[in-house]
């Protein structure tokens, strides 16, 4: 958020020819302050009756206890904590996005950051509720935290890594939640300043009093930089300490050094991935174009193909030093897992996650909405299975053959991921309606600077050569909402 | 004497309204506060206010948060209630890093945000006191404490020439809320 001055012939962040700020705020605002469209019905139709299937399947788990889930004695780890592991990656999009863009200064974030951040809270909340369902007794999960007890000096055993993650998860969701709502309060304000009546005390409350004087906005920048320097480290530990639950323990598949570089890789390649999904629909269903461009669907891409890589090479090496460490049982795992029951999965992971991905080199899928949109789903069942032949190929083979069994899902599982993902929808397109899903103040920084309009004036002040406006305007191909027309006339 | 508390110089341009800082400043006209609907940067520079020191209290909290989590690792951990695993040293320092690392973090995020909030006067409910509505949407406004700033007219005059869209002369010191 810093001042910053860009090379004029890099693409603006803001198409559009004759944006100012005014018209940023009414765009932005647009569906906060007026009915929803059809579409956004149809969305929050559908989205809200998958809702109603998680709360119908996480109400009979807590009911019935999770005897109900597909567990066995073998496989005590299944579609919970593959749900709960894919979420948490989810969230971790937003929080990069939010953190490490901002500490390296990349602008291209102050348009996205906001949905990227409201996502994140959304996936965390996803993921807990897996947690405290295969908790099983859910009502007793103060027992987590290091509370003095009647029993006498019981303590949790701060040795156990599901301690780690009871630590990890929750700072991370408070931290990004007083992250994601600090920066809104400009943004309520904005509403508020607008609104009439009723809507104008709620949103007053709201914006805590926010008036943008100097003084604030100098503590806000401060407040936001310091809380991205610390957000970085810790949105990396929060994935490598979910991979403590697995690599701390002496499960052949899961005793492995590389999962907590791993997992991180892969929870910022399915997060993007989410990111996309949902930011593709929304910039066309809330008219958004101007501000969410083909450069940040490009970027975006760029930072898929190069997590997928980084997960491709961290699957090879898996098999390579399950090979190479000479262990027969490690080396088991692994043949088990590419040729075993469960080949299916793996190979679908492979697919999914090592090679569709890598179309996204070829510059026309690049930037190309439908195929980015079909390939970011891939991406994100890509990482479901990735969760679950970690889990289950590993536990349904263990160190004893009399124990070997396979893992079927019940409807109550079924019910409870399809459910989560309706109840995900639901609350991001509640948000939708309520709150900016761009960051207004963020996006007006750039409007001087980075927008289509303050390039094309400094191109007509004669700022550039002749053959840099070349490659400005050979640049500017691909987006769908600059006309070139304009460029010509200079 | 006129009723007039505030003179608001109202700019559509964050460059106009440094403008028109520098003017007032070298008619040695007081600036009350200026209200931006974003960031304007070098404008600390500008009308001399001091740089935050919310960094300062970041780290005070971040350490209190260490050293509160390690506390209570050691306590149970080693003092109260030693666990014997497979002979493995009680105090065992690897364990406490991820709970020492997350409370830091922990207490330092809302150690920080909490005196930021306090330190601008920033809490759920409190009514905004907001000198004019468009300051959070495309107004950048200089405001002027009128009291002992005579003549208004050429505190006008000042504005307008910097490039001002206009100059509101307020009965109130708040036009909101209150």
């Amino acid at each position: 958020m810093s001042s910053h001055s860009e090379s004029i012939i890099r693409e603006p962040l803001i198409t559009g020819k004759n944006i100012t700020y005014a018209q940023i705020t009414n765009d932005v605002l647009f569906p906060v302050e007026n009915k929803p469209n059809k579409a956004w019905w149809i969305g929050f139709t559908v989205a809200s009756l998958g809702a109603m299937v998680w709360l119908f399947s996480i109400s009979w788990t807590f009911w019935y206890g999770i005897g109900e889930w597909g567990l066995n004695k073998t496989v005590g780890w299944a579609w919970d904590i593959t749900g709960f592991v894919w979420w948490v990656g989810i969230g971790h999009a937003g929080t990069l996005i939010s953190a490490v863009l901002l500490l390296f200064r990349q602008n291209w974030r102050n348009s996205i950051n906001r949905s990227a951040e409201a996502m994140t809270i959304f996936a965390v909340i996803c993921a807990a509720t897996y947690i405290f369902g295969h908790m099983g007794r859910t009502w007793l999960a103060y027992w987590t935290l290091p509370l003095p007890n009647q029993y006498g000096s019981l303590w949790v055993n701060w040795n156990s890594a599901l301690m780690m993650d009871v630590f990890a998860i929750s700072t991370y969701f408070s931290v990004s939640l007083i992250f994601w709502y600090t920066g809104l309060l400009p943004d309520i304000a904005a509403i508020r300043d607008r609104a009439k009546g009723l809507r104008r005390r709620i949103y007053s409350i709201l914006s805590f009093g926010w008036t943008g004087s100097v003084k604030t906005w100098q503590r806000f920048e401060t407040v936001s930089l310091i809380l991205a320097g610390i957000s970085t480290p810790l949105v990396l530990s929060v994935h490598t300490i979910v991979s403590f639950d697995f690599a701390t323990s002496l499960e052949p598949g899961w005793h492995t050094t590389i999962f907590p570089p791993y997992f991180v890789a892969g929870a910022i390649f399915s997060g993007f991935a989410m990111v996309q999904t949902l930011l593709l629909i929304a910039r066309k269903v809330l008219g958004l174009e101007n501000y969410i461009t083909m450069f940040h669907i490009e970027s975006m891409n760029k930072i898929i193909i190069l997590t997928g890589s980084i997960v491709g090479v961290a699957y090879i090496t898996e098999f390579f030093i399950a090979w190479y460490s000479g262990v027969e049982y490690e080396q088991y795992a692994f043949i088990n897992r590419s040729t075993g029951p469960y080949w299916w999965a793996y190979w679908s992971m492979m697919t999914c996650n090592v090679i569709t991905p890598q179309l996204f080199w070829f510059r026309k899928i690049r930037l190309s909405i439908p195929a980015s949109w079909v390939l970011s789903i891939i991406v994100n069942i890509g990482m479901w299975f990735e969760r679950f032949v970690i889990i289950v190929t590993s536990l349904h083979r263990d160190y004893l053959p009399s124990s070997w069994v396979m893992f079927y899902p019940t409807w109550v599982d079924v019910g409870i991921f399809v459910g989560s993902i309706g109840l995900f929808f639901t609350m991001f397109l509640l948000f939708i309606r309520v709150l900016p899903s761009v960051a207004i103040a963020e996006v007006k920084l750039l409007l001087k600077t980075s927008s289509e309009q303050a390039k094309l004036k400094l191109i007509k002040e004669g700022h550039l050569d002749p053959e840099q406006v070349e490659f400005y305007k050979e640049s500017l191909q691909k987006f769908d909402s600059v006309e070139l027309a304009d460029y010509d006339k200079v | 004497m006129s009723n007039t508390k505030m003179i608001l110089g109202l700019f559509d341009d964050p460059d106009e309204m440094m403008h028109g800082i520098e003017k007032l400043q070298k008619n040695s006209v007081p600036i009350y506060d200026v209200y931006t609907p974003m960031p304007i940067h070098g404008i600390e520079d500008k009308l001399g206010v001091k740089e935050s020191r919310l960094g300062y209290a970041a780290f005070c909290f971040g350490c209190l948060g260490g050293s509160v989590i390690f506390s209570i690792v050691y306590y149970t951990l080693v003092h109260d209630w030693p666990m014997n695993i497979g002979g493995k040293p009680h105090f065992a320092m690897p364990d406490f890093v991820p709970f020492t690392f997350e409370w830091t973090i922990l207490w330092t995020a809302f150690g920080m945000v909490f005196t930021f909030f306090f330190a601008s006067h920033l809490f759920p409910g409190r009514a905004p006191r907001v000198m004019d509505l468009r300051a959070t949407d495309d107004r950048f406004v200089i405001a002027i404490d009128a009291k002992g700033n005579i003549p208004h007219d050429d505190i006008t005059k000042i504005l307008q020439e910097a490039g001002a869209v206009e100059v509101k002369h307020n009965d109130r010191k708040y036009v909101s809320y209150e």
